[in-house]
């Protein structure tokens, strides 16, 4: 099976490798080995005897000679921001010779040096893996003890980049449905000759470029769009509203962008039911409410699944819909993922966040897998 | 039997009905042809009524260096994907149609998946794994991992063409003396020709439109279609970017019409009818 190989290559190895990413603690051990070594057998109360201090301050010296101290202190930012400047600062302003003892000459250079916090920061990352990253995705740390904890509130942002993310995909899911659900049942329920024209009118939305897409949503919608004109002519307002740029224009583009993939399994369902079925529940004496309620609705019970389950998975993952139709506070997992793997270099926090992302995607693949089976998954 | 005479209930939810669907059908595809005429606006806004039609915004893309570079890139990485995706995932379809084996349900779930994995993982999983191998900021990258993106496209459109495929036929090649690949070429492959060129289109289309992977492993120099207009879009919104638009819609619309007309020629071949 060559594509089994080559999916291997070229999608499992990488997210494997990332994955990897989201635990790796390699940066300390291969800039400071013994360091390393003493402070995994250091006990963490208070500062770490002499010796440990004076092979710490030999090895920051080296790194910094060899430009192998960035990852470190990238490291230690990472867990507690501010660290990056305290280890560069001590490394620029190291004596060749200590003043007195190593312990003294640190805490001369900064005071933090002379506090626990700092070496139990330094343990913390001798270690060989880390759950830092994956706590942090989850606004929980370990305290002082070891416990782990929730962060504090001001420093508290990613359950509610979670929370959003997953508030934007129902919404759009439930927006989908509500839309899509009608719009599959009058084109089910037309003669072929009508309908697949109007099927067409589906999927040419389903074949047009995304970015085209947010464009086009960006011009409808802007404050001199063809939508605030028509509000305006019609008195409802007074002043343009903002549509864009901010929730209501991400919910409105992703609704459509997602829209079709409702569609499509929902019609393929109501395609399937025969028509007798409800002739023969109105000709028993239901009520035609009675009869979609109870002989339609429950028939099409996959295909909701089905639509609903496949809107609500893309959605999680989107990232260029947000990011252009979106305001700051709008964007979502994968925003995040893009942030620090390209502008912050954070990448334990990337692939933390990406970790969880892929989970949930992977948890929503499985139900859809049994309930709906893979072979019916048709993107088109 | 006679036909029940409507309430006036049943008429207003009928009319109703027939007003969401309308609304619903106007909401997909009003905003795409909204920008259509834009792009022909004599003057620099994006909005009604405007000053006059003119093509300047056309003349201007035709002149500009940057836009027929990311066209380019796009469609290097387009067909070398396509390719890669074409061959992987019609040798995929083939042998899984003919083999029959226990976890042939999970494997296919394996394949199928990188439809679903959200593509900001699939971006930053490739670019942490071709940092070491030297293969970000390249064009080849690119197309490896879009040819990832593709191929399931292509297995489930030359799959949906190998249901109902009667499997006489190879034996016949067979027992008539051909090759095991003169009868690929000569018996399975008129057959299965509409999925794979459709399954080729996805996924020339999707490695065409796509941006989150782009983002990750190109660079100034690689810049693709979609990398371009995304910028233009953030930063200078102009009809330019509308009349970029315009071009792809219609790219759109033939490809869609091609897609289709392979689906009935492909049910037409099997003597399926709809």
């Amino acid at each position: 099976m060559p594509l089994l190989a080559f999916l291997l290559a070229f999608m499992v190895l990488p997210i494997g490798g990332m994955l990897r990413l989201a635990i790796s603690n390699g940066e300390l051990g291969s800039a400071m080995p013994a360091t390393t070594e003493a402070l995994r057998a250091w006990d963490g109360q208070g500062v770490p005897p002499e010796a440990v201090v004076a092979g710490f301050a030999a090895e920051l010296r080296a790194a910094r000679e060899a430009r192998a101290l960035g990852p470190v202190a990238q490291r230690l930012n990472n867990a507690h921001p501010g660290d990056r400047s305290l280890v560069q600062g001590a490394a620029r302003r190291l004596p060749d010779e200590p003043d007195g003892d190593w312990r003294a000459t640190l805490a001369g250079i900064d005071e933090a040096w002379g506090e626990p916090r700092i070496w139990r920061s330094l343990q913390a990352a001798s270690a060989p893996w880390t759950d830092l990253y994956l706590l942090q995705a989850l606004d929980l740390e370990r305290d002082a003890d070891g416990d782990i904890a929730s962060v504090r509130d001001d420093r508290a942002i990613y359950r509610s980049i979670l929370g959003r993310t997953f508030l934007i995909s129902l919404v759009v899911t439930l927006a989908c449905l509500a839309i899509g659900y009608p719009l599959a049942y009058k084109l089910a329920s037309l003669p072929p000759r009508i309908a697949n024209p109007l099927t067409i009118l589906v999927l040419l939305p389903f074949w047009t470029s995304l970015l085209v897409r947010s464009a086009a949503w960006i011009v409808v919608l802007q404050r001199e769009g063809p939508i605030n004109e028509a509000l305006l002519a019609l008195g409802i307002v007074d002043e343009p509203v903002q549509l864009v740029f901010n929730r209501i224009g991400v919910y409105i583009a992703m609704t459509h962008v997602l829209l079709p993939f409702m569609v499509l399994p929902l019609l393929s369902v109501m395609r399937s039911i025969p028509p007798s079925h409800m002739r023969a529940a109105l000709s028993l004496g239901a009520t035609p409410l009675e009869a979609f309620v109870r002989v339609y609705l429950p028939q099409t019970r996959a295909g909701i699944g089905a639509g609903c389950l496949l809107v609500f998975i893309l959605a999680i993952g989107y990232y260029i819909t947000p990011a252009l139709v979106g305001g700051a506070a709008d964007q979502m997992i994968s925003y995040f993922v893009a942030f620090f793997t390209i502008q912050t270099v954070n990448w334990g926090m990337a692939a933390a966040l990406g970790s969880i992302l892929l989970a949930a995607t992977l948890v929503l693949y499985l139900i859809y897998a049994r309930l709906v089976g893979i072979d019916r998954l048709r993107l088109g | 039997m006679a036909r029940q005479t409507r309430t006036t209930g049943q008429a207003l939810g009928h009319g109703l009905l027939w007003l969401w669907t309308v609304a619903a059908l106007v909401f997909l595809v009003a905003p795409i042809l909204v920008i259509v005429p834009l792009s022909f606006n004599a003057g620099a806004f994006l909005s009604f009524p405007m000053p006059g039609l003119s093509l300047r915004w056309y003349a201007e893309l035709w002149q500009t260096d940057v836009w027929w570079r990311s066209l380019v890139n796009s469609l290097i990485v387009g067909t070398g994907a396509t390719l890669i995706a074409v061959v992987l995932g019609t040798a995929a379809a083939v042998g899984l149609a003919m083999a029959r084996f226990p976890g042939k349900d999970a494997l296919m779930a394996v394949l199928i998946s990188p439809l679903i994995v959200p593509l900001v993982i699939v971006a930053a999983g490739s670019y942490f794994f071709f940092i070491p191998l030297g293969l970000t900021g390249s064009l080849l990258g690119l197309a490896l991992v879009h040819a990832a993106l593709g191929a399931p496209f292509v297995l489930i459109t030359v799959g949906a063409t190998l249901v109902g495929f009667d499997r006489n036929l190879v034996r016949a090649g067979a027992s008539l003396g051909a090759a095991p690949l003169e009868v690929f070429l000569r018996v399975t492959m008129p057959l299965i020709a509409p999925g794979m060129i459709s399954g080729g289109l996805f996924a020339f289309i999707t490695s065409f439109d796509e941006l989150v992977v782009a983002m990750f492993l190109t660079g100034p120099g690689q810049r693709t279609l979609p990398r371009q207009m995304f910028d233009g879009i953030r930063e200078n919104m102009s009809p330019t970017i509308l009349a970029v638009a315009t071009i792809l819609i219609v790219i759109s619309i033939l490809l869609l019409t091609t897609v289709e007309l392979l689906r009935r020629r492909s049910l037409r071949l099997r003597g399926i009818r709809e």
